[in-house]
């Protein structure tokens, strides 16, 4: 049997499963009883959801504007097109493996197109709408203050992709103009849910991709030999919450980075480098040599380049993607200018809570 | 185009500098230049592998050959004649 991932978005359609009827027949269309709770429901456990349906795409966005829902969806897919185009569009939007993305629609031809395009797409039958949050793969195991604000972390990013391109001049200064602040600190209890969050959700820029449970965070935050850091990265939009984290066991001659990941959300903001830099930093101020775990896997190559451009090169690999990287430090960067960072214990930190 | 070429114009429009309008040769370091950031790292990596039709595999990787525009233009080179 396979293990099926925590769902991270819901796509839907809309005629006869959304709403009873078709929109574009006469006749009016009627939500189905007991939805809006459903969608809310999933969308405070920070699961997304988005569209997929063959509409008038002003027809159908005004209709969910009208029960006041359109705020729910994220990229809605309303055309012509095949489902499976929609939501591979979607998946690539909302930047999530496919494995995460589920699909509901009441016509069996339309899910089956999905399925054999699409095979990581668990699908539903409309009728079964009510059952869906009860699904084991609809219950994260903790919800999280970054989870409950998923979504609006989505629709701020959206602001700013469209204020990006909008943006005449140098990239450079675009990203002086969002004054990002990227704030890394030591972790605190109230840290660990997002904390263990992070390990589970995160593939791409997941150095170990190896997860960690609440409680072996809290033996590692407490512990004397580690180090576990958590980030986050606000600007003038907002914030978008916890998105990296760092495990550093310390040795008496070097540290070790045990994990290191950050979320794909942060992936265009050309922030991936600062807590590695950081903790090369430390590392180099305590006159201690840096290694460094890593697991290959066909998609964290991201990450593997970002070890090999901060000048870490391969002490061991056993072929199997499992590799321990070296750093001398004779080469450690500074933050990039763009950015301002805050670090533990420095000048106008917010170290302790008044 | 070059090689050479390409690869310029390629870290002219990427590589985010902290001066304006920098001119940088093709011995400069370009982790001294700008802020080389992951994502500058892998845009540069995909931009090579599709651009001349390469895999850049792990052995390749490594920082130096990645420094300037000659280190690059010669890692492609010496990529394709294997």
């Amino acid at each position: 049997m396979t293990h099926l991932k925590e769902v991270k978005c819901v796509v839907w359609d809309l005629d006869n499963t959304l709403w009873c009827g078709t929109l574009l027949e006469p006749g009016d269309v009627l939500l189905r009883p007991g939805i809006r709770e459903v969608i809310a429901e999933l969308d405070g456990r920070g699961i997304l959801h988005s569209i997929a349906s063959r509409n008038n795409y002003q027809d159908a966005m005004g209709k969910l504007r009208e029960w006041d829902l359109h705020d729910f969806f994220l990229y809605p897919q309303i055309n012509w097109g095949s489902k499976s185009e929609s939501i591979r569009l979607i998946q690539e939007k909302l930047n999530i493996g496919m494995d995460t993305i589920v699909f509901i629609d009441d016509q069996p031809f339309e899910r089956d197109e999905v399925s054999e395009s699409l095979p990581e797409v668990e699908t539903f039958d409309a009728s079964t709408y009510l059952d869906l949050p009860a699904l084991t793969r609809m219950n994260p195991r903790f919800v999280t203050r970054d989870s409950k604000q998923r979504r609006i972390m989505y629709q701020e990013d959206m602001q700013r992709v469209k204020d990006e391109e909008e943006y005449i001049g140098p990239r450079e200064s675009f990203m002086a103009s969002l004054r990002m602040r990227f704030i890394i600190s030591e972790a605190e209890e109230e840290d660990l849910e997002r904390a263990e969050e992070l390990t589970v959700r995160t593939n791409q820029l997941n150095a170990t991709g190896r997860t960690y449970s609440y409680e072996e965070l809290y033996a590692l935050m407490k512990s004397d030999h580690h180090k576990l850091y958590v980030c986050e990265l606000t600007d003038r939009y907002g914030s978008y919450g916890k998105i990296g984290l760092a495990l550093v066991e310390m040795q008496a001659d070097h540290w070790c980075l045990n994990m290191l990941l950050m979320s794909c959300r942060v992936m265009s903001r050309s922030v991936g480098s600062i807590l590695l830099s950081y903790i090369m930093q430390r590392a180099r101020q305590d006159g201690k040599k840096l290694l460094a775990h890593f697991k290959q896997t066909d998609r964290n190559r991201m990450m593997y380049v970002t070890y090999r451009f901060s000048n870490f090169s391969e002490l061991t690999n056993d072929g199997h993607g499992n590799i321990v990287f070296a750093n001398d430090l004779s080469q450690v960067q500074g933050f990039p200018p763009y950015v301002e960072v805050m670090t533990p214990g420095a000048a106008g930190f917010p170290h302790s809570q008044a | 185009m070059t090689i050479r070429e390409k690869i310029r114009s390629f870290i002219g429009a990427n590589l985010l500098v902290s001066g304006e309008d920098e001119e940088f040769s093709d011995a400069d370091n370009l982790f001294q230049l700008g802020y080389v950031n992951s994502l500058f790292a892998m845009k540069l990596l995909n931009y090579v592998e599709r651009e001349f039709d390469i895999t850049v595999d792990n052995e390749a990787m490594d920082i130096r050959n990645f420094s300037s525009v000659l280190n690059i233009v010669s890692l492609v080179e010496k990529i394709r004649q294997t």
